[in-house]
């Protein structure tokens, strides 16, 4: 792709100007004329049955409006249609303490507030679940009314291959237990939206939401309006990380008052009630057995997971399900079990934050091989190399892998860092650790089930040479107005800077699925590409006709369009927009992107298929304070197959923002409740709740590798989440290279450290992390044969005795 | 968004007219400067005032530098101010480096040296929101009876996580106080009561106006914080040592160690004083010292940092700090 203009280049991001400068409206910014403020009352008790609300008095307060209890709103939503649980408002229990209980319109904030105190709620206690073990062992009360049993949400048992037989014929076999503790995504933007209601009876609502799609699809469910009647406008995120994914109880909320007052209704979050809205990194306690051979090949892996979901099932289910699916990705498992279980209990709901569902297993694998190698006496780099998935392969889980560079990152990182050199040879207190990690460019398939595009881009160019992209895609910060620029730039020849790009606007735009899945430059990328390729060709055909030259010899570039062999003979790009006018008429393109169909056919296939995987690989260097425990994390080395980068600035800015929030995990942040004190949040506040500073930030070094997968636009695969994934495990062994103590629990806080070092004093070897794995009823297995075992993708059949 | 709750702010140019303020509207008005620990209480609604009276204009509290060889730092002047001030930076550097600790470069520039004294007692169960407390049905410092972090406590046990306060009570310094009746100084050591909600012995009227270092002459002090990150975060553990001897290697003459964010008050350890004076500083001493602060403390589970550990970075922060003044000569 050497010859790309604009593709491959450190250009500036489209809006980088308006947000330097302060010029960004984002949803909180908003203000419109007869404009009403909303509050949300928000349950005292983490679990009850609501006996009564009375909005009487609330009502009666000067300058309140309109009120919102839950029998206005009965319909139900929820981001996936298997667990279609939330409502705008609480209507008959409340599940835990920050759950939404009623709504105010009022004239201002104050008064709203004062409001939606003076609402008079009576709930009866419930018995509250406030763990994953009381989530398996109590039955009742439910929390849901839905899942297997008790407070079981979903329950997964998948077995490609025997891997009893597989670990028959290891030569050692490892079984671990670990626990990656809960945290959120801390958007520096909290939660904002404003509800419209015109006179012709059309909504719209402009929020910080990363999936105005899905927004409109369930606004226009529980409003029970068209969806044609419904405009969602999303406003640029200031932050998303996958904390705006799904449908929130605010948006409905203020939709509804906007359309029963005739006014518009804003309302803007707290922070605490952002943590309330969660929907971040779910606990997970693991157990993870893998058998290997001498060499350190592996042989058979089986992986139980258990997560700690909270209160609604929000993205859950497909949450469960990403804790066992890419391990096959990563490393070459030919027979591999996965079990796993997510538990309804009284706190707010996780859901995807950046890496969905991957980053916990992720965790436990990399240690565990650490220990492997440790064991077996191997280089844990080396041992890595030796067990790479292989590039253009099915896994025995039936994703398909195209491009596979892990192994250049793992060199690249090795290299870098002077891992020989390092690894076991530093003084003590010093370390160094790896892990690597692979993650999808995009979700294979839509979360409600369709055969439409997953991703739609409009062009319109015009005579005056202006272009305009239009795409449902959202910019949340991480660049996707600029790359469907770049790459509509690249196509037609002109400057980025000068395309209008109109983004997450549902009346205005094209579908795009969302900002989420790490999907947006792989599948809006391709998008643009075909529409831009089609306009290219209309114009070409204008250009030829007016130069009187073979249109194939025609070349876009620096606002021209001339003639390859002779530059001097061409014309503008608005003067070919013009011809092509004048022989097509007015000149609109499209272009939509699809996924490749998947390989699996079994219950639970859907979650895990991609049209191209990145890879990541971390070393992690560290300083350990024997005295008070405390990692100091000095420098990360980083390696990112991104396929090929867009902008490779873009590229570096997002590796290292994972870098930044991975070490985040790994070292403070902490979704902590007070279990016996009504299950409230710890610290739900900036200040409390502990997220690195910039003093807290390591050196990073980032190498970029590039081999462009024939699925991406230009080659290009994802970079916005896969990075963070190797950092907390590369930490975590980093940590027991420097003083020889084993961290299993995520994050590694100074106080474990510090008991593991007393242990490591007392009894030669120190450990901190749960000892324990509760007995589970997993049922019987989904059993597929692996491709390499004739297997077509299907469940194998029952053996039916018919005797 | 958390908004804060209307109040008629006042500006007066003196301190008899701040007084006179303050006593006209009683309890329902504050003193308030830099507003960084007044104002966040006050949107969570743990504080109610109509009135602000805003100090931060009056010239007699702005001044700070060197008094009768020791320090008069006025209360309105600046965290950073103070912790850039050379007199302040020569005569007492562990005040200096107090400072310099408070939360970040924005706050020191708002945040006072007379608020950091004032600094209202913190705890996990009171620094939230009307709500969030609601959830735990109040704590006896607002809005309830109980004390939440130790439910059979008759008293409040919120922390002083002021970073100056144990260096002020370690250099024996004394806090100005003018009120209706006239102007009072008492030293730091009687200034802090050890109760969470009545925690400082300035009435109600009354207004921080200075505070004064004594005569620092030959004697050594040091400010060791632990915190959770490098940055905005209070105090887990505040350790503010100072000491007087004739050389390095001469006996300890006189000492004390003080602890802070542990107690509502910040706490003088005499055993561990008893543990350095009359003999040389060396790790014998300083690991005796040491372990007297351990002995003494008792944190509770109201600020970050887990119990055990925050008990133990007494000891290991004791110990630091006791080392810097080893080797600063």
């Amino acid at each position: 792709m050497s010859g790309n203009r604009v593709v491959g280049k450190p250009h500036r991001k489209v809006d980088a100007t308006a947000k330097v400068t302060g010029r960004t409206l984002f949803a909180g910014d908003l203000s419109l004329p007869r404009m009403l403020h909303c509050k949300i009352l928000r349950s005292h008790t983490a679990h009850g049955t609501i006996r009564s609300i009375d909005l009487t008095k609330a009502l009666a307060l000067p300058g309140v409006v309109a009120g919102l209890t839950g029998n206005d709103l009965p319909i139900p939503f929820g981001i996936l249609p298997v667990s279609v649980d939330e409502h705008a408002v609480a209507i008959d229990k409340v599940r835990f303490t920050g759950d939404p209980v009623a709504a105010i319109a009022a004239e201002t904030e104050e008064a709203a507030l004062e409001a939606v105190r003076a609402i008079e709620v009576e709930i009866e206690p419930l018995a509250q679940i406030r763990s994953i073990e009381e989530g398996l062992a109590v039955e009742e009360p439910r929390i849901q009314d839905y899942g297997p049993r008790g407070n079981i949400h979903k329950l997964v048992n998948l077995e490609f291959g025997d891997v009893d037989e597989g670990f028959a014929e290891a030569d050692l076999v490892r079984e671990d237990i670990f626990f990656y503790g809960g945290n959120t995504h801390l958007a520096m933007e909290e939660h904002a939206s404003v509800a419209d209601w015109s006179p012709d009876g059309k909504l719209t609502l402009y929020s910080s939401t990363q999936t105005p799609h899905y927004v409109h699809r369930a606004l226009s469910k529980v409003l029970e309006m068209p969806p044609a009647r419904i405009r969602v406008i999303a406003c640029p995120n200031g932050g998303g990380f996958g904390g705006k994914s799904d449908i929130f109880n605010h948006e409905i909320a203020v939709a509804y008052l906007a359309r029963l007052t005739g006014r518009p209704v804003k309302i803007v979050l707290t922070r605490e009630e952002v943590f309330y809205c969660h929907r971040g990194r779910h606990p997970v306690l693991m157990r993870v057995k893998t058998g290997v051979d001498r060499n350190g090949a592996i042989r058979a892996m089986a992986f139980d997971t258990l997560l700690d979901g909270g209160a609604y099932g929000s993205y859950g289910v497909a949450s469960t399900f990403y804790t066992g699916a890419l391990q096959t990705v990563t490393y070459d498992v030919k027979r591999y079990r996965f079990r796993g279980a997510r538990l309804f209990t009284n706190k707010p709901p996780c859901g995807p934050k950046r890496g969905h569902g991957t980053p916990q297993p992720r965790f436990a694998l990399e240690i565990q091989l650490d220990r492997i190698a440790e064991q077996l006496g191997l280089d844990p780099a080396e041992m890595r190399l030796n067990n790479l998935a292989p590039p253009n392969s099915v896994t025995a889980n039936y994703l398909k892998i195209g491009t596979m560079g892990l192994g250049k990152c793992i060199e690249k990182v090795v290299e870098g860092s002077g891992w020989k050199e390092k690894f076991r040879m530093l003084p003590y207190g010093k370390g160094v650790g790896i892990a690597c990690s692979s993650y999808l460019s995009g979700a294979g398939l839509p979360i409600y089930w369709n055969r439409m595009p997953h991703s739609g881009v409009s062009l319109k160019v015009d005579r005056g040479g202006g272009v305009a992209v239009f795409c449902g895609s959202t910019d949340i910060g991480q660049g996707s107005d600029s790359v469907l620029a770049y790459i509509t730039a690249e196509v037609l020849g002109v400057d980025p800077m000068e395309i209008r790009v109109v983004t997450a606007d549902t009346d205005l735009t094209p579908v795009d699925l969302g900002s989420y899945s790490s999907r947006v430059t792989l599948m809006t990328g391709n998008a643009a590409l075909q529409a831009a390729e089609k306009a290219k060709d209309l114009l070409a055909k204008g250009a030829a006709k007016k130069l009187d030259v073979p249109a194939g010899e025609l070349v876009f570039a620096a606002g021209r369009v001339f003639h390859a062999a002779d530059p001097e003979k061409g014309i503008s790009f608005a003067e070919a927009v013009g011809a092509a006018e004048a022989l097509f008429g007015t000149i609109g393109t499209v272009g939509s992107y699809t996924p490749p169909a998947t390989a699996g056919r079994f219950k639970g296939a859907g979650v895990g298929p991609s049209p191209a995987y990145s890879y990541s690989a971390a070393i992690a260097q560290v300083d350990v304070d024997m005295e008070t425990g405390r990692v100091g994390v000095e420098k990360i080395w980083i390696g990112h197959d991104i396929g090929a980068s867009i902008n490779p600035t873009l590229v570096r800015g997002q590796v290292e923002g994972g870098v930044y929030m991975g070490l985040g995990e790994i070292l403070m942040e902490d979704m902590a409740y007070r279990e016996k004190r009504n299950v409230v949040h710890k610290t739900p506040g900036m200040l409390d709740y502990k997220s690195p500073t910039t003093l807290d930030m390591c050196d990073v070094e980032t190498y970029l590798v590039e081999e462009p997968d024939p699925n991406g636009p230009f080659g290009a695969k994802e970079v916005g989440q896969g990075p963070l994934l190797p950092v907390p495990p590369a930490v975590a062994n980093a940590v027991y290279d420097a003083v020889g103590v084993r961290i299993d629990e995520v994050p590694i806080t100074p106080h474990k450290v510090m008991r593991a070092l007393r242990e490591k004093a007392a009894t030669g070897e120190g450990r901190f992390g749960p000892k324990k794995f509760p007995s589970v009823d997993w049922g019987e297995p989904i059993a597929v044969a692996p491709p390499w075992e004739d297997g077509n993708g299907r469940p194998k059949e029952k053996k039916e005795d018919r005797g | 968004m958390l908004r804060l709750p209307d109040f008629q702010y006042h500006a007066p140019r003196t301190v008899e007219e701040a007084v006179a303020l303050k006593v006209k509207h009683g309890a329902n008005a504050a003193f308030v400067a830099g507003g960084t620990d007044l104002l966040p209480n006050m949107k969570r609604r743990i504080r109610k005032c109509g009135h602000l009276v805003d100090v931060s204009h009056i010239d007699e509290l702005r001044s700070a530098g060197a008094f009768e060889g020791g320090l008069r730092l006025g209360a309105a002047v600046s965290l950073e101010e103070a912790a850039s001030n050379e007199a302040v930076r020569t005569v007492c550097p562990a005040y200096a480096e107090a400072a310099l600790l408070v939360a970040t470069p924005t706050i020191r520039r708002m945040g006072t040296v007379g608020g950091n004294l004032c600094l209202d007692t913190r705890c996990l169960f009171y620094n939230q929101s009307y709500e969030w407390r609601k959830g735990i049905d109040f704590c006896m410092k607002a809005d309830g009876t109980i004390c939440r972090v130790a439910e059979s406590s008759p008293k409040c046990i919120a922390v002083s996580s002021s970073d100056t306060a144990p260096v002020a009570l370690a250099a024996g310094a004394t806090i100005e106080l003018c009120g209706p009746g006239g102007k009072r100084a008492v030293s730091a050591d009687s200034f802090y009561l050890g109760d969470g909600i009545d925690y400082m012995a300035k009435k109600e009227d009354e207004l921080l106006t200075a505070l004064v270092i004594p005569d620092q002459t030959g004697a050594q002090s040091a400010y060791v914080k632990v915190r959770a990150r490098g940055s905005i975060d209070f105090p887990v553990i505040g350790v503010a040592v100072w000491m007087r001897r004739r050389s390095s290697d001469a006996p300890v003459e006189d000492a004390r160690v003080v602890l802070g964010a542990v107690f509502p008050d910040p706490r003088e350890v005499p055993a561990a004083a008893e543990a350095l004076i009359g003999r040389a500083l060396d790790a014998e001493s300083i690991r005796d010292a040491a372990d007297a602060a351990f002995r003494a403390a008792k944190p509770v589970d109201n600020t970050d940092g887990a119990l055990s550990w925050r008990k133990e970075m007494i000891r290991v922060s004791t110990k630091r700090a006791l080392e810097r003044l080893g080797s600063a000569r």
